[in-house]
């Protein structure tokens, strides 16, 4: 047993990002920027290649059986890592909240997946929470308002709403956090059901517009690509100018690497259809 | 909207699933109600009250968690022994000289309902609120048999009159703007040279209208919010005081009520109390709780002279034993609807059936056939509101989950989405497979023409109201990742 006093005891925790399937298509800068803050908070991060999607859409839309087989090749995928960290409330809340549930009836399992549920994190909560990070501070954003907008997985499934606000008051120098009217309601995404009901999707996405413009916020951020997704896809087909939506380990990190995601949906051509 | 909802004239019902029902078109009805405007103006109204006041009477009370601990503990420990306190609630309510009728489906209460009116020669029936009667389209039953019913509960009163069903289980015209109800009750009134300029004013009218009514009616049905096992007495809570009315002046009293609404005692059915006006209106307590406890007694000034408790199943003994037993903790306070995003942008109307909103889109399915009602699961972000707000804890998002597995289990999604997801889902237990997908995708994404392709026949209904954020970076971030390890390494 005394061997183990030979791994220093400020080996860096071993971090495995998953990095979740939307932000691995549409916005691989949010992957980076998590990167970055996992590496200056003295993490030694992995990507690992084989990982793919947490099984939510099939979880969500009654494939539970499919949903099992992704949780459990997930689970033996993240299984050699001290910590998985994820830039996403709701595919940290499909780990540390669902695969338990989806594989309750399988003991051998259940304990594999309650052991990922206890070493899983979503990435603010993870440098604010688990590691009292301390990250170097930019000032990039001097200025500006912003807005955070509460996913409701964060909120609800991971009680999460105070460590993303502690992290731009602390990181983003002389900007101000503009609290929405309503930061209880849910902007409509939803994974598919923002497409299933469009109508009321675009309805409530709408009303969070709304919500966001009146705060004066420049920019909006979210921990949810999700959520930033359908806000940015909204906003750019109507609002004008746009008002810039950015994932937040973006704005923490100090990576405008990527224009706002409002402005990537810009055509080249310019054309609309 | 309203034409959809018109009560069903013959008032027959062929099976479990009476009443009006076009659950089937969710869809549709919910794009058809966002269009509405009066309807909008109405639920835009109503939207923030319910939140803000419900907020604040549990701000009000030291340990609100504590309270609905307690009301959940009593109703696990009832569904447990539920048919225990069921019989001991019935053998009490004999003792007291009230009778029990026992219907296992809406068809039946209906007709137990239609036979004490023909024996009691009844033709002229009042009602107070029972969403019971609502699940047994009883009215239309009652007009088909020629008796004249009054709904006495001013909203209901309200939406009697417009030929609707209720469009919330507490509110049940909170659809209808202030105009609304003034031109139905001028089509409706002879005025005479009385205004209705003002809420007040309404108010005055049905009241001036219904106080005859109530001293005409031969019969009073109402329904309860509680039965109280241990003395036999039914609970019924409200703030208009008609339900008393209701209760006590005609000589027959009929109260409905669905098995899991039993509580052992008193000091049971106060945890609910405690938890229930707070959770739907945000009141302490209602101003009526009244307690019916059988007929008049012989020293008695008042009261009615037969007093009946039905007792209807309609499918809930079916979710015992089952994870929709959680359903039958449910104690029908509206708190789901009132912060449910999808309701308060479509309203009532659109579910189709008697139970809107979260609760709704569980208990449909399981009431009325999961085929009929397949739309309804799905009208969820699983924002996860409607579980933190409900009193008794009852896991809605689990629920629509397990009927969304039921649904792809017996085939009712529409293939297109079946097949859809299934290629997804083996598409990430295939990581090779997934990546070079994703970089395909990211490329048609990215291309003018090939993506208008994709926005006008792949992914329609998102691109209708939203655009797609484009990654126009170097590429996925796997490929990109990828490449600046090896970098990294050289």
């Amino acid at each position: 047993m005394t061997l183990t006093s030979s791994t220093p005891p400020t080996a860096p925790p071993k971090v495995a990002l998953f990095v979740t399937c939307l932000v691995n298509q549409f916005r691989p800068t949010a992957g980076f920027a998590a990167i970055s803050l996992l590496e200056r908070a003295g993490c030694d991060v992995i990507v690992p290649k084989t990982q793919t999607c947490c099984g939510q859409p099939g979880y969500n839309n009654g494939l539970r059986n499919a949903a099992r087989e992704t949780a459990k090749s997930t689970i033996k995928l993240l299984e050699p890592y001290d910590y998985v960290v994820l830039p996403s409330g709701s595919c940290t809340g499909m780990m540390s909240k669902h695969y338990p549930t989806l594989l309750s009836d399988d003991i051998a399992w259940k304990k594999r997946a309650d052991s990922l549920s206890n070493k899983t994190w979503e990435l603010c909560q993870f440098l604010v929470e688990c590691l009292d990070a301390k990250l170097s501070s930019h000032s990039h954003l001097e200025g500006k308002t912003i807005s955070y907008q509460d996913s409701c997985s964060c909120k609800r499934e991971l009680k999460n709403t105070t460590a993303p606000r502690q992290l731009i008051k602390q990181l983003c120098v002389g900007s101000s956090l503009a609290e929405l009217n309503d930061p209880e309601s849910c902007c409509g995404f939803g994974g598919t059901f923002s497409v299933k009901y469009p109508d009321i999707s675009e309805r409530l996405v709408s009303d969070k517009t709304q919500d966001i413009k009146s705060t004066g916020a420049d920019i909006v951020v979210s921990a949810d690509l999700g959520c930033l997704v359908n806000i940015a896809g909204y906003t750019a087909r109507t609002e004008i100018p746009p008002i810039e939506v950015r994932h937040i380990a973006e704005i923490l990190a100090n990576n405008f690497d990527a224009p706002s995601m409002t402005s990537c949906t810009q055509n080249n051509s310019g054309t609309k259809w | 909207m309203v034409e959809h909802y018109k009560s069903n004239p013959q008032g027959s019902a062929s099976n479990s699933t009476s009443g009006p029902h076009q659950t089937l078109f969710f869809k549709a009805q919910s794009s058809h109600a966002l269009l509405d405007n009066t309807l909008q103006e109405a639920l835009k109204k109503a939207k923030g009250g319910f939140i803000e006041k419900r907020s604040k009477a549990i701000a009000d009370v030291e340990n609100f968690e504590s309270y609905k601990q307690q009301a959940q503990l009593v109703k696990n420990h009832t569904l447990d022994h539920l048919a225990y306190y069921l019989t001991q609630f019935e053998d009490n309510l004999i003792k007291n000289g009230g009778q029990v009728h026992w219907a296992s489906t809406p068809e039946q209460l209906n007709n137990i309902i239609l036979h004490i009116c023909e024996r009691r020669d009844a033709k002229s029936v009042i009602k107070g609120k029972s969403m019971i009667s609502e699940e047994a389209n009883l009215n239309a039953a009652l007009e088909a048999a020629g008796i004249d019913v009054t709904e006495t509960d001013l909203g209901e009163y309200i939406i009697q009159l417009a030929k609707e069903p209720p469009s919330h289980i507490i509110v049940p015209a909170i659809h209808k703007t202030r105009q609304q109800v003034e031109a139905l009750f001028r089509n409706a009134h002879d005025l005479g040279d009385r205004e209705l300029d003002t809420i007040a004013a309404l108010v005055d009218e049905a009241r001036l209208q219904l106080r005859q009514k109530f001293l005409n009616a031969d019969i009073g049905i109402t329904g309860a919010n509680m039965l109280i096992a241990d003395t036999g007495s039914a609970m019924l809570v409200t703030n208009e005081g008609n339900g008393d009315l209701t209760a006590t002046l005609p000589k027959a009293h009929i109260v409905t009520a669905s098995i899991e609404k039993v509580v052992p005692d008193l000091e049971s059915a106060s945890a609910i109390l405690r938890v229930l006006a707070r959770s739907a209106t945000g009141q302490p307590i209602t101003s009526y709780t009244s307690l019916l406890s059988g007929p008049r007694g012989i020293e008695d000034l008042d009261g009615p002279e037969e007093f009946h408790v039905i007792l209807l199943d309609n499918q809930r003994s079916q979710m015992l034993g089952t994870p929709f037993e959680e359903m039958l903790k449910c104690i029908k306070c509206g708190a789901c609807l009132n912060h449910c995003p999808i309701y308060s942008a479509v309203g009532g109307h659109a579910y189709g059936w008697v139970y809107p909103g979260p609760m709704g889109s569980v208990l449909t399915p399981l009431m009325t056939g999961l085929k009929q009602s397949s739309d309804l699961p799905n009208a969820s972000t699983f924002c996860g509101r409607c579980e933190e707000v409900c009193p008794m804890g009852i896991p809605l998002p689990e629920l629509l989950r397990q009927l969304r597995n039921k649904e792809h289990e017996e085939h009712l999604t529409p293939r297109k989405t079946r097949i859809s997801l299934q290629s997804f889902m083996w598409t990430i237990q295939h990581p090779k497979i997934f990546y070079w997908l994703t970089q395909i995708t990211r490329k048609v994404l990215t291309n003018t023409t090939l993506s208008q392709f994709f926005a006008k026949y792949i992914f329609t209904s998102w691109y209708n109201s939203k655009e797609l954020p484009k990654n126009n970076s170097k590429g996925t971030f796997m490929e990109q990742y990828k490449k600046s390890s090896k970098q990294k390494k050289t």
